[in-house]
């Protein structure tokens, strides 16, 4: 039924433009009035009035009834035709049919942009009343502090320390994997590296970014995993074929892109002055950058690891294919470890009864990642703006 | 004192070119992983675009094959028992069975389509290709097992005794395991006593002549046959197969057009190409108007106020939250909340769109004010109102901008995972979804779901599946490339 409600709110919505605009047209044709508007305002005013009487009216009807009934296109009918009719006799030579539309459509303007604000309200609700409702059956501090995650067994126990310290040690790997080499890209392509040979560079750490991380996810699964376990092996070292290791290392190259375009904008937003008066000290090329432009970027930087660190946090796909699933509370980056996302999506993945404990724990889990990046977000986001005024 | 100080320059200029040679080698290591990376699921992956069949001779007995109700024929028995009987010699139980894993389940299904399409083919008597199992077809792709032939050189005296046959003669250097082919049998030697060599019977020899060289070969297998999933016999029957000339290998357009399935043979990509498709088109209806409307208003009305500045916070912060909460958002609203129906791709495109949101709003801003205020004011001075200045004249001029961004964000919906895994897109489901609210899966999750099974047939099918998922991708990215040459414009 949803197709035939558009195709009605559709076919009113024209007929209220056509309807309006003859009646302007007709209005200057025969009795010469000078109208305020051009005929077509006229005709999209009423537009406007049938395609929101059909909306409101479908959405209630979908409320009332549900979607599935003939009532909604009915109703879509009935409501744009009711506010059509309504609004059809202000149709004078007077009325400022523009004005009234440009309204319209500022007031359309505005609700698209207050969709961004009601989808974090919306993450924040949705995640924060399942969560309470796991703290109600789960204390929050045996959640924050407990070394044991086992949801499925009975009975459960819930604690988060060894996801968090799983999360942050493939979390290190990664920073550690990517932050040199992101940096000392991005210090190549932005201080080093001519024009030319920057067009070329730039589309490969493009094409890096956009690989998606179910590809990785797999690359490391199936390839990087087992030649870390035989390297591992020949060194007769116990690797886990699920080792932290193979995922961070993974996730680290993923992260590369992120920090180099991120190091080479700042980089390039340091004033050329401040290398200029560095070269007429006799600085070398690398003294200058070590001395001088990267104190001067440090902040930008900085901030370039932390929306790096948030993104690693959050990334989901490589961890659940090549992470472990088992919550070991170990800091070895040969074992296998599990993360806070591996949790969310193993607990979540196949159907689930909604007012489970293991259900719920997800949903806190959720939270806390949400908070987590929202503030290494924010911080990150301040920084960088914050810099970018000290420089302007 | 000038040597100290030439010694001094020097180090410096050493660390100079150290420090650059970090950078180059930052940018050599990550090619070289880029390049490690798209190599290794090419290979894995190439193989899968091609399959294997064999051609058997079939007659379609109508006292098996109903002309009223085609479909419901035993086609399965009709190519089993051709395929069979290309083996005369197998009749036992074991044997059959066998040689029927050497077959796929879906064997029979082209035989039955063409004769469903054609009924007067039934009563006759005609050549088909029956595809072959998965563990039949990585055999021939060389995948299970490494193979060397080797003709015999001397001759050769077969002895039986009891259930053990002794060769002699003039055989050169042999191992355990390798398997002797002479007088229509095949003989796996299992010891090797000085000059006399034991073996054991895969098939039975017809006869016990002496084999002169050319008339005998030897197989050598690399891989135990306890860590493969074709046994011994299996292997020389399908080189039987391959030398009589039966065995065809061509494109797997099946791999495109068929949906999902438990064998890997039969498994192909069309349903999650289809469910993919109207789970973006869902997120990119919504996303574009949506996402360019708050763009204008952003850019163009909206007050330098403490509201604005929320909303502006809110979009970059949203563009960084991780994609699996706009899962939890859309399992705990869209799926509990509105009941729309779970793994369906009205839910999958809605939860993608509020992911892309962000994306596109930020692209079309960028491209918004990339047009130079004298347009605005041009239109404003000729008395044109606002509204009519940034919808006929600014909009316009930024579009090609903003369909570049929009792309982008395509692409990132495109393969995407971890929110649609929340939503309960992750189902088997082996039909092509017809509409948005059926049951649907798409490309990401696709690859997802193969990568978790056992089958190496299906790490093959992954990899290919991967292949295309990148081929789309980069397809997107050049249009957006290709929009942003053509259409670019410097003020």
């Amino acid at each position: 039924m949803f197709v035939w409600t558009i195709v009605a709110s559709v076919v009113l919505t024209i007929a209220a433009f056509l309807a309006g605009q003859s009646r302007a047209a007709g209005m200057r044709m025969s009795g010469g009035v000078a109208l305020h508007s051009l005929p077509s305002y006229h005709g999209m005013f009423l537009a406007a009035g049938a395609i929101s009487g059909a909306i409101v009216a479908a959405i209630a009807a979908a409320l009332v009834i549900g979607t599935q009934s003939i009532v909604m296109p009915v109703a879509a009918v009935v409501g744009a035709a009711i506010v059509a009719g309504v609004l059809y006799p202000r149709i004078n030579g007077e009325f400022r049919a523009r004005n009234s539309f440009e309204r319209f459509i500022l007031f359309v303007l505005i609700a698209c942009s207050g969709v961004a604000v009601l989808t974090t309200i919306g993450i924040v609700f949705s995640v924060l009343f399942e969560t309470i409702i796991f703290f109600r059956e789960v204390s929050p501090l045996s959640f924050l502090f407990g070394t044991q995650w086992s949801p499925t067994s009975t009975p459960a126990s819930f604690g988060f320390i060894p996801l968090l310290v799983g999360t942050f040690l493939i979390t290190t790997i990664a920073i550690v994997v990517a932050g040199p080499l992101g940096l000392l890209s991005a210090i190549y392509m932005a201080e080093y590296a001519g024009p030319k040979l920057r067009s070329t560079l730039k589309p490969l750490l493009e094409i890096l970014a956009g690989v998606p991380t179910v590809v990785l996810g797999f690359f490391a699964a199936l390839t990087v995993a087992p030649l870390i376990r035989n390297a591992g092996e020949s060194m007769n070292l116990a690797v886990a074929s699920e080792s932290a290791l193979a995922a961070g290392l993974v996730m680290g190259m993923m992260i590369v892109p992120l920090i180099s375009s991120l190091s080479d904008d700042i980089i390039n937003a340091v004033p050329q002055s401040l290398r200029d008066g560095s070269y007429a000290m006799g600085a070398t090329k690398s003294e200058t950058i070590k001395r001088v432009v990267l104190p001067a970027a440090l902040p930008g930087i900085v901030s370039a690891f932390m929306l790096a660190i948030s993104r690693a946090v959050g990334e989901t796909m490589i961890v659940v294919m090549a992470a472990g699933l088992a919550a070991n509370l170990s800091v070895n980056p040969l074992a296998a470890v599990t993360t806070i996302t591996v949790q969310i999506a193993t607990l979540l993945v196949g159907d689930q009864e909604f007012d489970s404990a293991k259900t719920l724990s997800a949903f806190a889990l959720g939270f806390v990642l949400f908070i987590f990046t929202l503030a290494l977000n924010y911080i990150a986001l301040r920084i960088v703006q914050k810099y970018r005024e000290q420089y302007d | 004192m000038t040597e100290i100080r030439s010694d001094f320059v020097a180090k410096r200029y050493a660390a100079e070119r150290r420090f650059k040679y970090y950078g180059a080698g930052a940018l050599v290591i990550t090619a070289l992983f880029l390049l490690f990376l798209i190599s290794d699921i090419a290979i894995k992956g190439f193989p899968a675009f091609f399959e294997h069949r064999a051609t058997v001779e079939v007659t379609i007995d109508p006292a098996k094959v109903d002309a009223a109700k085609p479909q419901a024929g035993d086609f399965d028995g009709i190519v089993k028992d051709a395929f069979r009987s290309l083996f005369p010699a197998a009749k036992s139980r074991a044997d059959r069975k066998a040689l029927g894993g050497l077959l796929s389940q879906g064997a029979a299904d082209d035989l039955r389509d063409m004769v469903v399409a054609n009924p007067a083919l039934i009563g006759q008597t005609l050549k088909v290709p029956a595809l072959l199992s998965d563990d039949a077809d990585l055999y021939f792709k060389g995948m299970q097992t490494g193979l060397k032939i080797t003709a015999g050189a001397g001759t050769l005296q077969i002895a039986q005794s009891g259930e053990e046959y002794v060769i002699t003669g003039d055989t050169g250097d042999l191992r355990e395991g390798q398997i002797i082919r002479a007088n229509g049998g095949a003989l796996r030697i299992t010891k090797l006593e000085g000059s006399t060599v034991v073996a054991e019977a895969v098939l039975a020899p017809e006869t016990l002549n002496t084999a002169v060289a050319g008339q005998w070969d030897m197989l050598t297998l690399s891989v135990k046959e306890a860590e493969r999933r074709v046994n011994d016999k299996q292997v020389v029957w399908m080189e039987q197969l391959r030398s009589s000339g039966v065995i065809e290998k061509s494109i797997a357009w099946r791999f495109f057009n068929s949906g999902d399935s438990r064998e890997a043979e039969l498994a192909g990509l069309k349903g999650a190409l289809v469910g993919s498709l109207l789970t973006v088109a869902v997120a990119l209806l919504l996303a574009l108007p949506l996402g360019i409307a708050a763009a204008i208003y952003l850019e163009q009305f909206a007050p330098k106020n403490k509201l604005t500045d929320i909303i502006e916070v809110n979009i970059n912060n949203l563009a960084a939250v991780p994609s699996i909460i706009f899962g939890l958002l859309g399992l705990a609203v869209f799926l509990n909340f509105f009941g729309l129906p779970r793994s369906a791709p009205v839910a999958g495109g809605l939860v993608l769109a509020l992911l892309v949101l962000p994306t596109i709003i930020i692209a079309a801003r960028a491209a918004l004010k990339a047009v130079p205020p004298s347009i605005t004011e041009a239109a404003l001075g000729v008395g044109a109102s606002k509204q009519q200045a940034v919808f006929q004249h600014v909009l316009p001029l930024a579009i090609p901008g903003i369909l570049t961004g929009t792309i982008l964000g395509l692409a990132r919906a495109f393969g995407e995972t971890a929110p649609l895994l929340m939503i309960g897109m992750v189902a088997f489901i082996a039909d092509v979804p017809q509409g948005f609210e059926d049951a649907a899966t798409v490309l990401p999750v696709q690859i997802y779901l193969w990568s978790d099974l056992p089958e190496i047939a299906f790490q093959s099918k992954t990899a290919a599946a991967i292949l295309v998922l990148m081929v789309v991708l980069f397809g997107l990215n050049a249009i957006a490339i290709y929009l942003r040459k053509r259409f670019e414009r410097r003020w």
